[in-house]
């Protein structure tokens, strides 16, 4: 086990100090997405094919063929290394390919944090079966055994002596037909040259000199441009328009109606844009939402699908019974936007009948049935090409953006570019869901917990169904693919701490105010911030240091490092050595654990905050994060990916928050949707923990679900005063205060 | 009408066109000379991913209309620096690996080195608020400082 407990920096500098000409390479390589589209006529795309995922070419090149795409968490430089390392080939010989339907096998969404520990690893296992076959390949042509020979960036060696033979003169005509065996020697890690290191990002380059072919600079000839009009109320009809006035535009094309989506297409995106304001559209009154304030009332008296018990431990009923006091709170988790600092796009072409799209979608393959579907088409005749765009953090806007885009490319026959507006991207990308936790506990004489209560108030969407309807489809009335209700519960919800009489009962709603898609760690982020606070409000309660009352229930040794490492790097000191600061600027700090989803990554997490008692404002200071998700692929890219987590989940801790009115959302743009900026933005310090001969662990969530907990207690060490509501604006921050000191 | 507009890009004299003179330069800029540093993310003057440099100062190119620009200066992401000759800003942007999505950098970079090229030794503080106005959804800003300071050191 290696302990990396300060950045890696300096491995990372020194690599660049030499990789100069690596990263100007990349740059220069960073292919026009055109090239996807020539197509080997033969290439498979089956799942259990090592041709699936990996060719190589006369000149040496390796191309990997990637279902996970790129959502600005490096992913794809991560693959490209696992792809590298197992091949025993040099990372600049791997270019990467994702998420084309025509192209790249199904690996499912690039989501719930399994580009690296689903995706990465069947790649891994794709690569180890193609190096073996290789070796015994060189074996028979050098007519030595095979466990003789060693690999050197493609080239074959036996130790013995005697010829060389490359990858390329071994792959021949044959190509890498075969099936993945899933028991292929695996590479031992201990010989690792490029998993483990901090390989730069390829992408960065391209995307730091304004050469990066973002979904949003992607063209293709005689494109047209268009802008969506959207309702005006959430569920309004289109009783009639009037594009008198967008004809004295120049450029203007037309209008496309299909039930309620509205479009205007021109040959210029600034007279699409013009167009979009000059329409005259009426819309049905339509004033469904509930009222905003009432909101968590809302969703707690919403239709229940059923009620399901997701943890169990124990006997709860008789723990209360043992117990002497109750404690109970009630937490709830605001409805937030994805927020992408880049409004959806794609670019769509309806031609003979097929369509192509390109598209920034988390879920080529999804999106493939779903457009097949919603055009009736077969699903052959739809192709999904990835094309990055802004950052997602779950299914944003991007798969309806390209679903309007592909039903106006229908329409009118030419290829269209679609890019969303501000406020489309705000008001229409679906929501993360607002959540409603209860808690109640038991503890005896002794302060021992008896009992723990958990239930939670959450849309089964998309948990029992496995995705959300296309925009369009919704709003021009056209087939919707249905998703079957998936058999498995949800797993992975629940306390990590070991309990005698424990239950969680989820309560799955049948709706939701409005469209919902979750954002990142989906209801991990809702249950750990309820789990994580009331587990410091029984600390308070039974005056037990926050670190104590985790260590003292915490049966998982791995688990129990995490805390330690992280006790260390924070400098914790037992809760009450210090008196509570008196005056205006009360500072004060919070732990949480988690392990994530119950079956994997540990992360546990210090927060620092300032909380000012006179304007009710909460400044978070610092983080500190203890990490283990096992074998770590790249140091920076990791450290990169918690950053991100940790500044992001900040923001919606104590910012974010959608606002609506009975008809639509009101939060349109950055004004009214404020996000965290610079001067508030917190230090994070990071400890890994490194386990090379662990399986590697998904990074892209974990340490999201930890934050708001962590603000939460931190604030209450500050103040004496719980806030239970994310986020946590000043307001509610002042009325907690209130409460906090009676009289 | 078609109004033509002359000014200066990445240091070339060039023609804009605009049928309607209030069209903002970023659609200009992308549209008919295929740039792409900038990008659109509100059209607000909320968020900073536009920004281009008018005279050396960073500008919002999503609010300001292309009549505006006649003869000025402009230099975009692609005119700052290449790969082969990077500006100091893009240079420490690669070094400290301060991108996740990168749709946010360009205004990230634009706004630091303009900020930059009139501030010598900032204090992070300093820095933190000459990029208030810059938003990112991905949470890069602890990169992005570290970048900044970075170039800032190199460029003192
Ligand atoms: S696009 Fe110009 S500031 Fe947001
Ligand atoms: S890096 Fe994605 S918005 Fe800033």
């Amino acid at each position: 086990m290696t302990a990396l407990t300060t950045h890696t920096l300096l491995s990372r500098r020194a690599l660049l100090a030499q990789g100069g000409a690596l990263v100007v390479t990349f740059a220069l390589t960073s292919r026009p997405i055109h090239a996807q589209t020539a197509r080997p006529a033969d290439k498979t795309v089956a799942i259990d094919e090592v041709a699936g995922f990996i060719a190589i070419d006369a000149t040496g090149k390796v191309t990997i063929y990637s279902g996970k795409v790129e959502l600005g968490t490096g992913a794809t430089t991560a693959i490209a290394q696992i792809a590298a390392e197992e091949l025993s080939v040099a990372l600049d010989r791997v270019a990467m390919i994702q998420g084309d339907t025509q192209l790249t096998p199904n690996q499912g969404p690039t989501y719930a944090s399994l580009s690296i520990q689903d995706g990465g690893m069947q790649i891994r296992r794709a690569a180890a079966t193609a190096r073996e076959a290789l070796l015994q390949r060189a074996a028979d042509k050098l007519k030595v055994a095979k466990d003789t020979l060693t690999v050197q960036d493609g080239v074959v060696t036996s130790r013995a002596g005697g010829d060389k033979i490359s990858y390329v003169q071994l792959v021949g005509e044959q190509q890498l037909a075969m099936k993945i065996d899933p028991a292929a020697t695996l590479k031992d890690p201990k010989d690792y040259t490029i998993v483990g290191t901090s390989v730069p990002r390829r992408d960065i380059p391209a995307k730091i000199f304004g050469t990066f072919n973002f979904v949003q600079d992607h063209k293709l000839p005689g494109m047209l441009h268009a802008r969506v009009v959207h309702p005006a109320g959430v569920r309004s009809t289109l009783q009639s328009f009037d594009d008198t006035a967008c004809r004295k535009i120049k450029g203007y094309v037309r209008a496309v109606r299909k039930g309620n989506l509205l479009a205007v297409v021109a040959t210029n995106e600034w007279a699409a844009i013009t167009a979009s304001k000059a329409i005259v559209a009426s819309w049905s009154d339509w004033a469904g939402l509930p009222v905003e304030s009432q909101l968590y009332e809302y969703v707690r008296s919403s239709k229940v699908d059923r009620n399901e018990v997701l943890q169990t431990a124990g006997d709860t009923a008789a723990g209360f019974k043992q117990g002497k006091r109750t404690l109970q709170a009630t937490y709830d988790f605001a409805m937030q936007t994805h927020g992408s600092i880049g409004p959806s796009c794609a670019v769509a072409d309806f031609k003979d009948g097929r369509l192509t799209v390109w598209t920034p979608s988390q879920a080529s393959h999804l999106l493939q049935v779903q457009l097949a579907t919603m055009l009736s088409l077969k699903p052959e005749s739809v192709r999904c090409i990835f094309v990055e765009g802004a950052g997602c953090y779950g299914r944003n806007g991007a798969d309806d953006c390209t679903s309007e885009a592909a039903v106006i490319a229908r329409e009118i026959g030419k290829p269209v570019r679609l890019q969303w507006m501000r406020q489309d991207e705000h008001g229409w990308d679906p929501k993360g869901p607002p959540v409603v936790l209860d808690y109640r506990a038991s503890i005896d004489d002794q302060g021992q917990i008896t009992a723990w209560e958990s239930d939670m108030f959450m849309p089964e969407q998309p948990f029992k169904r496995s995705g959300v309807t296309l925009l369009a489809a919704v709003l021009a009335g056209l087939p919707k693919m249905p998703f079957p209700g998936s058999a498995t519960p949800h797993s992975g919800l629940g306390i990590p701490y070991a309990l005698p009489n424990n239950k969680l009962t989820v309560h799955w709603l049948l709706d939701t105010p409005l469209p919902s898609a979750w954002i990142r760690a989906p209801g991990n982020t809702q249950n750990t911030f309820g789990n994580e606070t009331f587990l410091d409000e029984i600390a308070a309660a039974t005056g037990v240091d926050p670190f104590e009352i985790r260590v003292r229930h915490l049966k998982d040794s791995r688990g129990l490092e995490v805390l330690e490492r992280l006790r260390a790097l924070a400098k914790w000191e037992p809760r009450g050595s210090r008196p509570r600061d008196a005056g205006a600027i009360a500072r004060g700090r919070g732990v949480t654990y988690s392990k994530y989803e119950s079956v994997r990554t540990y992360v546990a997490v210090v927060a620092d905050v300032t909380v000012d008692r006179t304007t009710g404002r909460v400044k978070v200071d610092r983080v500190f994060v203890a990490h283990d998700c096992g074998q770590i692929i790249n140091p920076d890219g990791l450290h990169n990916q918690i950053e991100g987590n940790v500044v992001q989940t900040v923001s919606r801790s104590v910012v974010e928050k959608v606002t609506f009115s009975r008809s639509a959302v009101t939060s349109l743009n950055w004004g009214s949707y404020p996000i965290l900026t610079f001067p508030n933005v917190p230090e994070v310090v990071i400890d890994l923990i490194d386990r090379p001969n662990e399986v590697p662990w998904g990074v892209g969530e974990p340490t999201t679900s930890l934050i708001p907990s962590a603000i939460a207690n931190a604030v209450y060490d500050a103040t004496g005063a719980w806030v239970r509501s994310v986020p946590f604006r000043p307001a509610q921050v002042l009325a907690a205060l209130k409460l906090s000191k009676p009289g | 009408m078609t109004t033509t507009i002359k000014l200066t890009v990445n240091g070339k004299a060039v023609v804009l066109k605009a049928d309607d003179p209030s069209m903002p330069l970023l659609y200009a800029l992308r549209d008919q000379l295929g740039l792409r540093g900038m990008h659109f993310g509100c059209g607000l003057a909320q968020c900073g991913a536009c920004t281009v440099h008018y005279y050396g100062e960073a500008l919002r190119s999503c609010v300001m209309p292309v009549s505006a620009v006649a003869d000025a200066e402009i230099v975009t992401l692609e005119g700052l620096g290449t790969a082969e000759k990077p500006h100091p800003v893009q240079q420490a942007f690669i070094d400290e690996q301060a991108a996740q999505c990168g749709y946010c950098i360009n205004g990230m970079i634009m706004q630091a080195a303009a900020f930059l090229a009139t501030t010598k030794r900032p204090t992070e503080d300093q820095v933190r608020q000459a990029l208030a106005g810059n938003l990112c959804k991905c949470g890069t800003h602890v990169r992005i400082l570290r970048a900044v300071m970075r170039a800032a050191e190199k460029m003192a």
